[in-house]
């Protein structure tokens, strides 16, 4: 029953490869919780905490995309050169958990895990993030929208791991934002992320539904009703969040009710529309 | 590729060797019920309290969510490492002296997250203390007096105070 | 003249815990961290169902399971099959029945907290599943068949006083909510038990808040003589109310008797929220009739406390609720109901503050209710009808403490409000915090009034006593006594009193178990006045035996002796000694028992004197809130606390702020969320705590007058800090909204829709 460590990303294909039961552990911040409360029970677990490769991220000029490492953990994208490359991604990060869970926890886990309260996974869908994979038998690369098919549930292939993420450097407005009751250390009750990409706005929804979900009729609305997406007025920004939250798919569960949840949505959805301009 | 039924972990620079453990044992038990290292609490084994606060290779993690077996690699502090020398730290002592205890349970944890903060910054703002505390749950002091505590070992190792 | 001393720290100084070193180390001995050579682990059975009919347990499988050493049943309990605080009701393993979600029926003994989770679930439980009684209004009154044999009804009682005919010129009416709080302390549940060599006797370690009544039951359920349990306080990560009823302890001593092996048991955190009572969550309405200028001439009520499956502490929270009813103002006609009832939900008892707590969360939404019709602010209708030293309660019984509510109202009305929030405030000081969800133009702020009196100690005739031993020997002090430290620092004042009162520097505390009579309870804010009373007490008997030694050594009469500092000094004469020259080569060691004065029971129209004295506090909070979202921070906190004597500011200081946290966790966010007897968020992921980003500010004034009855002139301070600052956080956010709410905790949902 052991502990594999992998130094490299190929020692770990490797290993997956060799013990297709293995489970991946990283930060263990998702695992660990289901492990002492008995819900799950591994009998063979990969590291990957140990991989370099993994922790590192690049940003490629030409392309104008950075390339995030599975297993850098969000205290490293709260600030710096990440943040300033993606600030939405660094706002969604800084609101995981606690210190102690952004310095352990990692993007490749909260992929892994897939909940719809997913911090990240918002602003992976709204800047149509790839989720690069890898295996014995190569490189897969799969747009987010793919890869998160059902709450917890992800298209990743038992033996595969999740290397990196590639999201655009779009260098124009974006924004997450995160509803929960305390004012640190909370799970969303509804969360939303705005992002303008390719002069187009993007609108992705988290606890809401099964999924990340997209807002596309409020993103449609938002494009045919300006034609600066710098200027937006008060009352379109309603009208968008308004549309939002007819899109929202959301449940009553004992963190909250679904009416709230598609009204925080439709307050979140108009203000991040108007965040950051000049109006 | 290494693997470890039997495993030694490096504790506050002490190697210990850990045998017939079970794969899903935390770090938080295995310091705590194997290797005789009760400093760390745990009060919620699902990261939410911040009690059992240890630094991994330098980083401030919750022990509770780390698997014992695969801290093999790595360096490990815990409270008990604060005080070779058989003196309180600075910090320690600001909490004793500022009223930053009333049962201790939450203790031990925040004192590893307080030095943790201090030694990344020397002169954290009101609003970064308590955004770096957020992860360490104080049932019984409402936070204040250790907010004092913190402020009072800044001053003191900025000279202000002696 | 004396010449310069060392500091002493003596009663009315900041003295330091004494056990702070070995917490801030990680050394000081928390219950779960004790061990013992050759120890088993214990773990519990629960019931997945709310209620419902055992039909067969079968333990044959778990009995075969390697490491497992015992599997236990009701079957298997020797002596009485119940235990409860004031009714014994509730059962060490249910056995026909299970009443609420988490009751226990069996338990393990192995050698692997892992091997006991694998025994538990090699038992086979087979229920028929019985129909819910969760709503308490059918509890009430024949609708629903008795869950129990005791009936549903745990108690009611009712208030009829003055001329009920009396008819305001302004009525004012509301229905309040109040939530399921959890006590939440961050030590779970734990006790290490190690049987006698004789098998007729146990040893138990635990983490209590009060060693004789839990060694009273646990030797009646365990057939054994009371001498033959004895009890040690392990180390408590805190209590609040959590720790008065049994909890693991007949469970742990009986798998320990049964192997005769030390058998340790430890409740993780969820099976912590199964494991312990709860604060009653509460229905009231009130109905205030006033003059037209507000002064309060009628109030009628009702309240509705849900106790739960078992009665634990219910009858007395009850008491607690309805006599508080008209909160800290002169009232002089009430007609109040009040029911404590027993549903399939989870036990409910102590939690700090108490039944007023409800009570207070009513009387106080009334209050603004009231000024508003009579068109003055919360501050002047308050003060118009602030209670004074002399008023009759509705219960007929006059206040005889130091009640000065007008001058904490004015006092904390003096404290400078916190400045606005800036234009450019950072997101961390607006609602929502990091998750960036507002501007600052998105924030409106509100400002609230909540006031509160509690009574402190036990109530109804109940004689509660504490007992203390002072040793002096060498100029050194040992004291001994049962009493509970949970963290509130009876350790650090226990030694403060015996340096006042004999003089010396050197003053330790024993170990605290059952080898000296009572102490009572660490609840009711009546440790430092009964056990402060009790070391006081035994201190000055030593006192005045040292004074015979000396005077007979030196031809003075004792009787003109006094303590001046450390030295014994002849007040009619020159003659002066240090107590610890005085003390040389010679033991003196005395015990005394302090009991408060006498209280009566309630009548049937719930009149008597019931209550032993009276603490009073007044705050005021600021919040800033997001209307839009209804997400909500505490700014600021005033607050002025009638304290009687500060014996020690920095431990004073320490339970307003604690408090004021746990009171803003139940305006705000602390909820135990049952649906049909099922709880829904038993882990700290989804009951939410106060963290650090949501302490406010707290501004702090320690109204000092000196309380008579009181055997160090000290009121106590645990509970007040928490009860009035609730209804004052959510006046606030009235305030800042313009909208009613009647209930706590608010959630976003109260607010924005
Ligand atoms: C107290 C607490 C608070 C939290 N708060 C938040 C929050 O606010 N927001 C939020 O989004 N999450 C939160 N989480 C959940 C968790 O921290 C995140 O989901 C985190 O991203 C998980 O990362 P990890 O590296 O710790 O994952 P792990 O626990 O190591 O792994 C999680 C899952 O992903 C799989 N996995 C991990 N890495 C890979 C990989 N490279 N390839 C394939 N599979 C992989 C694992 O097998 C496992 O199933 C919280 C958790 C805790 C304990
Ligand atoms: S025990 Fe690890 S965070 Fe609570
Ligand atoms: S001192 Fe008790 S939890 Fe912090």
């Amino acid at each position: 029953m052991p502990v594999l460590i992998a130094h490299t990303i190929s020692e770990a294909t490797e290993i997956l490869a060799e013990n297709p039961d293995a489970t991946i552990l990283n930060g263990g911040t998702d695992l660990m919780v289901e492990v002492n409360f008995n819900h799950r029970h591994p009998s063979s677990v990969l590291l990957l905490r140990n991989v370099p490769q993994l922790r590192e991220w690049s940003i490629d000029s030409s392309q104008q995309t950075i390339t995030i490492g599975a297993g850098v953990p969000y205290a490293a994208m709260e600030t710096g050169a990440i943040a300033a490359a993606v600030p939405a991604l660094a706002q969604a990060a800084r609101t995981v958990g606690s210190p102690q869970i952004r310095a352990a926890g990692t993007m490749g886990g909260n992929l892994g895990t897939c909940s719809p309260a997913g911090d990240t996974l918002p602003v992976l869908s709204a800047l149509e993030a790839t989720i690069h994979l890898s295996s014995q038998d190569g490189e897969r690369i799969v747009p987010f929208g793919e890869f998160m098919v059902g709450p917890k549930k992800n298209s990743r292939l038992q033996h595969e791991i999740i290397t990196a993420v590639t999201l655009p450097i779009t260098g124009r407005r974006q924004g997450y934002s995160k509803v929960g009751v305390r004012n640190a250390m909370v799970i969303s009750v509804a969360s939303a992320c705005f992002a303008v990409v390719d002069d187009t706005p993007r609108l992705a929804m988290g606890s809401v539904g099964p999924t990340i979900l997209r807002a596309v009729k409020a993103e449609k609305f938002l494009t045919e009703a300006t034609t600066n997406l710098n200027i937006i007025s008060d009352e379109i920004a309603r009208e968008f969040g308004q549309i939002a939250s007819t899109e929202a798919r959301p449940i009553d569960d004992h963190r909250s009710t679904a009416q709230y949840r598609a009204h925080a949505i439709k307050v979140l959805a108009s203000r991040l529309a108007v965040r950051g301009t000049a109006s | 590729m290494s693997t470890n039924e039997f495993y030694s972990l490096k504790v506050n620079g002490v190697d210990h060797h850990v045998s017939d453990a079970w794969i899903g044992e935390s770090l938080l038990y295995v310091l705590r019920e194997r290797l005789g290292l009760p400093g760390s609490k745990g009060a919620c084994e699902q990261g939410e309290c911040g009690s059992c606060t240890v630094f991994i290779d330098g980083a401030a993690v919750c022990s509770c969510l780390v698997m014992a077996a695969s801290a093999v690699e790595s360096e490990i502090a815990t409270v008990e490492g604060l005080n070779a020398d058989g003196t309180l730290t600075d910090v320690q002592e600001a909490f004793v002296t500022e009223g930053a205890v009333q049962c201790g349970f939450c203790t031990p944890g925040l004192v590893m997250a307080v030095h943790h903060l201090l030694d990344e910054n020397d002169s954290p703002s009101e609003l970064e203390v308590k955004e770096a505390l957020s992860g360490n749950i104080c049932r019984c002091t409402g936070y204040g007096r250790i907010f004092a505590a913190v402020d009072k070992v800044v001053a003191v190792r900025k000279g202000a105070l002696s | 003249m004396s010449s310069v001393k060392t500091k002493r720290d003596v009663l009315g100084t900041s003295s330091l815990r004494p056990d702070g070193g070995a917490k801030v180390k990680g050394d000081f001995a928390f219950t779960s961290d004790l061990h013992a050579e050759n120890m088993l682990w214990g773990a519990t059975l629960r019931s997945p169902h709310p209620h419902a009919r055992i039909i067969s347990i079968d333990t044959t499988a778990a009995w075969k399971i390697a490491g497992v050493e015992c599997v236990v049943t009701a079957d298997d309990v020797p002596g009485q099959l119940t235990y409860g605080l004031i009714s014994s009701d509730q059962p060490v393993f249910a056995k026909d029945v299970v009443r609420y979600m988490g009751e226990p029926i069996a338990a393990v003994a192995a050698d692997h907290p892992e091997t006991c989770r694998r025994a538990l679930a090699a038992i086979t439980v087979v229920y028929e599943v019985l129909p819910v009684l969760f709503d308490p209004e059918l509890a009430i009154g024949d609708d629903f068949e008795p869950i129990h044999p005791e009936g549903n009804l745990i108690r009611q009682q009712r208030i009829v006083h003055g001329d009920t005919s009396v008819v305001g010129d302004v009525i004012v009416e509301g229905h309040y909510v109040i939530g399921m709080q959890d006590q939440a302390f961050l030590g779970t549940e734990s006790a290490l038990a190690l049987p006698d060599a004789d098998g007729q006797g146990v040893e138990v370690f635990v983490a209590t808040q009060w060693l004789h009544e839990d060694q009273k039951q646990m030797a009646a359920c365990l057939n054994l003589p009371t001498e033959r349990v004895r009890l040690v306080l392990g180390g408590v990560g805190g209590a609040f109310g959590a720790r008065e009823d049994i909890s693991l302890q007949v469970h742990t001593a009986l798998l320990a008797l049964r192997t005769s092996r030390p058998v340790k048991m430890q409740y993780g955190r969820e099976e912590s929220f199964f494991g312990h009572v709860h604060r009653h969550p509460a229905t009231v309405w009130m109905r205030h009739h006033a003059t037209n200028e507000g002064k309060i001439v009628k109030i009628e009520a009702r309240f509705v406390f849900d106790g739960g499956a078992y009665a634990s502490t219910s009858a007395a929270v009850l008491i607690n609720g309805v006599t508080h009813t008209q909160g800290p103002y002169k009232c002089p006609v009430a007609v109040v109901d009040g029911y404590a009832v027993r549903t399939n939900n989870p036990p409910c008892g102590a939690m700090r503050g108490f039944g007023v707590v409800q009570a207070c969360f009513a009387h106080e939404g009334q209050m603004d209710k009231l000024a508003a019709a009579v068109g003055t602010d919360p501050v002047s209708i308050r003060l118009m009808n602030a209670m004074e030293t002399g008023d009759l309660l509705i219960t007929g019984q006059p206040v005889e403490s130091v009640a000065p509510v007008a001058r904490l109202i004015r006092e904390t009305n003096e404290i400078p409000l916190p400045p606005d929030l800036a234009m450019d405030a950072n997101e961390l000081e607006l609602p929502g915090g990091s998750g960036i969800t507002a501007e600052r133009k998105h924030i409106k702020r509100g400002i609230g009034w909540g006031v509160s009196i509690k009574n402190i100690m036990y109530s109804e005739g109940f004689d509660d006593y504490s007992t203390a031993r002072c040793t002096l020997s060498d100029g050194k002090v040992v004291l001994k006594f049962a009493t509970s430290e949970v963290g509130q620092g009876f350790v650090t004042l226990a030694p403060q009193i015996a340096r006042s009162v004999l003089g010396v520097t050197d003053a330790v505390c024993d170990t605290i178990d059952t080898q000296i009579g009572s102490a009572g309870s660490t609840s009711a804010s009546r440790q430092t006045w009964m056990s402060g009373g009790a070391v006081d007490g035994a201190c000055r008997l030593v006192r005045e035996r040292l004074f015979e030694v000396v005077g007979a050594q030196h031809n003075i009469e004792p009787i003109r002796f006094a303590i001046e500092d450390d030295e014994i000094v002849d007040t009619a004469g020159t003659f002066r000694m240090s107590v610890i020259e005085a003390s040389q080569g010679i033991t003196i060691s005395e015990t005394f028992e302090h009991h408060h004065r006498p209280t009566e029971e309630l009548d049937e129209n719930g009149q008597g004197n019931c209550h032993v004295a009276f603490a009073f506090v007044a705050h005021r909070a600021v919040v800033d809130v997001d209307p839009e979202l209804g997400l909500v921070k505490v700014v600021q906190i005033a607050t002025a606390q009638d304290v009687g004597q500060v014996l020690n500011p920095l431990s004073v200081l320490g339970q307003i702020e604690g408090g004021i946290a746990q009171g803003l966790g139940l305006a705000v966010m602390e909820e135990i969320i049952v649906q049909e007897g099922r709880v829904r968020n038993p882990s700290f992921t989804d009951y939410l705590l106060p963290t650090a980003l949501d302490a406010p500010v707290v501004v702090a004034r320690m109204i000092e007058e000196y309380e008579q009855q009181a055997p160090l002139g000290a009121k106590g301070v645990g509970e007040p800090p928490c009860i009035s600052v609730t209804p004052a956080i959510v006046a606030a956010i009235r305030d800042a909204i313009g909208k009613d709410i009647d209930r706590c905790p608010v959630r976003p949902q109260d607010i924005c829709l």
